[in-house]
Order: structure tokens, then C-alpha cells, then sequence
């Protein structure tokens, strides 16, 4: 059993320290993700906190032969975000939705901190190919299922498949 | 199986992604158990979306600032509840307690109240009846007493007979409303199966005339008995009969007798 398996079933057992812990692991990446759908400070940090205690109360319903954990909380952050942008409130507040990309985010996001990671997914978003900004865009941040991209950027769905293949390789060579 | 192949397909990233359905979410979990190297690529992928996403965030969140909210949502509501409810309902039963025992106790008092009450009407009752009684008797007395004193009686002492010596009677009589008064405190109470009988007498020559029994001489309290009389009498006398009296008398149980003073 891996070090992340172990905590994830401390976690379920309603283990506060292996709570913390994954909340540290994943808490600004759920952050990111949220805010890039409702695209507003205030809310997303409501909707993170929403989803961590979402992620705690139904713990038990998490299994690892159903996916990776981060995958099973990435999914309650954008059924959570995309429920607020459905929202009546959310759509009074929000008539003129900026179409930002996360890359676009990113490259006008002045808080980022100094580690390398940061700079250097600064520099790869500045030289993404627009394919790779679109594919990464919908299928993590937004959700979109392999067909529905497919569909949304009129491209066979085996290209989606590669392409996106291609796009995270590149990732990972800056900050792996 | 070509594992460099799987991994060039571009699944692993879609699993990351969680778009793939439960069958092939549960064999990608099944190969990740056998190949260490999928595993590790896997790991790899979610390290880099990981980090990809958390750039995206304009800001962290603390886990501290965080659990306050979790603990509201968990705790607070819990250790809240109990103590405002305590209070009020500790408070409440004992009120409701405190007016049961009270409202029982005066129920009991009133139970107590009305027994006694009843006992005092029942004595009450007893003692007027006891009044009526008295008054009854005074009255019945009082008349005796005019009888007796009227200017027309005549008294005529009895006197003991024989081996009734110690016995006597007295008769008042009336000749105005034919009526006697016959004082029979001197006689002893007839023994069982006997019965006193008065005679009225006239003598030359001797003739008995029965004014009747006395039955209920043995309760009687006065011994006094009013008798009708409408002879001539001379003479009274008092035997001791068999029970229902008898036709003659018996002069062996002849205990008393008396003259009447010759007529004016």
C-alpha cells in the first residue's frame, strides 16, 4: 500500500491529520479549478471549502478501484462549480463572463509565487500551442468528456486522446 | 501486453481526468496493480495536473482558516443544542412536578375535607334525630303529666298480694273520657311466655272484667299504659297470665290489687 493509499484510508476513517494533509496536497489545485469555472475570488474560496467538506462527510464513498482520489475530488470541485454557475444569483452577478482560459489566468496571475513550478508553467502556458491550451482547458478544468471536446473542437476523439497525451508530456517535462 | 503502447495511447490521462466509465476506471485499477511502471505514470500525470490546476489559484486557503468552517458545520451545532434546551426543560418539569405534587395534595386535602364533613353532617343528622327523640318524649311526658293532674282523675294505689307483696301499681283513672292510667313501675318484667293481664273488678259479687294485656310491658321505658275503661270498676287487679292473656283470671298470680275509693 502506497503512502497516498494509507492516508486516504486514515481520511476515511475521519483522521483530521490525514485530512489536513490531503487538504494541503490538492486545497489550491481544487482552488484553481474552481476559479477558473466561476471566475470569482470570493466564491471560489466559499465553493473550496464547500467541496473539502462535501470530500469529509462523504468520505465513505470513495473507492480507489473507482479512480484516483484527486480525481474523485476534482470531479465534486466542478459539479460544485458548474452547479453555481447554474445558480439564479450567480447569473444576476455574472452577465459579462470573461471567456479566460486558464493560460490566460496564469499569465495575468501577479500573486504566483517564486518556486520554479510556478515560473516555469509560466513559461509553458506563454509557449502552448493553442491546441494543447484548449484540450487541457476542457477536459481538467472544465470537465468535458473525450466526445464532448471532441465535439466542442471539432476533432476526431482518438486525436483528442493523443493530442492531450502529447500536451500533458510536455507539462511534466517542466515540472517533473 | 505492450505497456509502452498502453501508455502512448493516452489513457492514463483521461483516467486522471476522470472520464472514463466505471468498466474501464476498474481495469485501468486492475493493470496499475501488475505493471509498477503504469503506476508511476499515472503518479506522474496527476503530479502535473496537480500542479498545472494550483497555479490557476489566485490564492491559498489555509487548512486552519479552513477548519474553522468544518468545525462549525461538525461541532458547533452539536455542542450548542444541548445547553439552551437544558435549562428551560430542567426548569419546566420540575414545574410540572412541583404542580402535580401540589395539585394531588389538594385533591387529597379536599378528599379529607369532605369525608370529615360528612362525618360531621351524619353526627349532626344522629343528634337532631336524637333532639326529636327527646322532644317526642318530653311531650308525651308533659301530656301524662296533664292526664294525670286533671281535677276529675282518680288515683287508685295497687297493692302487693300475697307472696307479691314487694309488688305495687298504680291506676289514675278517668272517668270523664273512659280512660285509665295504669303506673306499673312496681311490677317485675313478665318472665318469658307470660304476660301481664289488668282486671277491672266490681265485687259483691265478684266479677272480673279484662281490660287487656300488656305485651309490650318489658320495653316499655315509662311503664306508664293508657287503657280504655268504660265499666263501672270497683275494683283493679293485675295477674300474671299465660301469653295472649286469659279469659278468668288466676288468682294465684294475682300480684297486685286496689280498691276504688267508694264514689263520691
Amino acid at each position: 500500500m502506497t503512502d497516498l493509499e494509507t492516508l486516504v484510508k486514515q481520511f476515511q476513517n475521519k483522521d483530521q491529520v490525514a485530512f489536513e494533509k490531503l487538504y494541503d496536497m490538492y486545497s489550491k489545485s481544487i482552488h484553481g479549478v474552481v476559479y477558473n469555472i466561476v471566475k470569482d475570488s470570493d466564491i471560489a474560496d466559499e465553493l473550496m471549502q464547500d467541496v473539502f467538506i462535501k470530500a469529509w462527510n462523504k468520505a465513505d464513498t470513495y473507492s480507489s478501484k473507482k479512480g484516483r482520489f484527486f480525481t474523485w475530488i476534482l470531479n465534486i470541485a466542478r459539479n460544485t462549480a458548474i452547479d453555481k454557475t447554474r445558480s439564479k444569483t450567480y447569473k444576476q452577478s455574472k452577465q459579462n463572463l470573461n471567456a479566460d482560459f486558464f493560460v490566460d489566468i496564469i499569465k495575468s496571475n501577479d500573486n504566483l509565487d517564486a518556486s520554479t513550478d510556478a515560473i516555469g508553467i509560466k513559461k509553458f502556458v506563454t509557449n502552448l500551442g493553442q491546441k494543447c491550451k484548449e484540450v487541457i482547458e476542457l477536459l481538467y478544468f472544465k470537465g468535458f468528456t473525450q466526445k464532448e471536446a471532441s465535439e466542442e473542437l471539432q476533432m476526431p476523439i482518438g486525436t483528442i486522446k493523443t493530442r492531450n497525451r502529447s500536451c500533458i508530456q510536455q507539462l511534466r517535462d517542466i515540472v517533473l | 501486453m505492450d505497456i509502452i503502447a498502453y501508455i502512448e495511447s493516452g489513457i492514463l490521462e483521461l483516467y486522471v481526468a476522470g472520464h472514463l466509465s466505471e468498466k474501464e476506471n476498474q481495469d485501468v485499477y486492475d493493470l496499475l496493480q501488475q505493471y509498477p511502471e503504469l503506476l508511476q505514470e499515472v503518479i506522474e500525470i496527476e503530479i502535473a495536473v496537480v500542479k498545472l490546476t494550483a497555479v490557476v489559484s489566485p490564492h491559498a486557503i489555509n487548512f486552519d482558516s479552513f477548519k474553522g468552517k468544518l468545525d462549525f458545520s461538525d461541532t458547533k451545532v452539536v455542542d450548542l443544542k444541548p445547553k439552551k434546551p437544558n435549562w428551560i426543560s430542567y426548569a419546566g418539569w420540575a414545574a410540572s412536578i412541583l404542580l402535580t405534587g401540589g395539585l394531588l395534595w389538594t385533591l387529597n386535602n379536599k378528599n379529607q375535607l369532605e369525608e370529615n364533613l360528612q362525618i360531621v353532617e351524619t353526627e349532626k343528622q344522629y343528634l337532631e334525630i336524637q333532639i326529636e327523640d327527646a322532644k317526642t318524649n318530653l311531650a308525651a311526658t308533659k301530656n301524662l303529666l296533664d292526664a294525670i293532674r286533671d281535677k276529675d282523675i282518680l288515683a287508685v294505689p295497687l297493692g302487693g298480694q300475697g307472696d307479691y307483696a314487694s309488688t305495687y301499681a298504680k291506676v289514675y283513672w278517668n272517668k270523664n273520657d273512659n280512660t285509665i292510667y295504669l303506673d306499673a313501675e312496681g311490677l317485675p318484667n313478665a318472665p318469658e311466655g307470660k304476660v301481664w293481664q289488668v282486671w277491672s273488678l266490681t265485687l259483691n259479687p265478684l266479677t272480673p272484667t279484662s281490660l287487656g294485656t300488656i305485651d309490650d310491658f318489658n320495653t316499655d321505658d315509662n311503664k306508664i299504659f293508657a287503657i280504655a275503661n268504660a265499666n263501672a270498676s270497683q275494683a283493679f287487679g293485675i295477674t300474671l297470665e299465660p301469653a295472649g292473656g286469659s279469659a278468668y283470671p288466676n288468682m294465684e298470680q294475682l300480684y297486685t290489687l286496689g280498691i276504688v275509693a267508694s264514689a263520691p
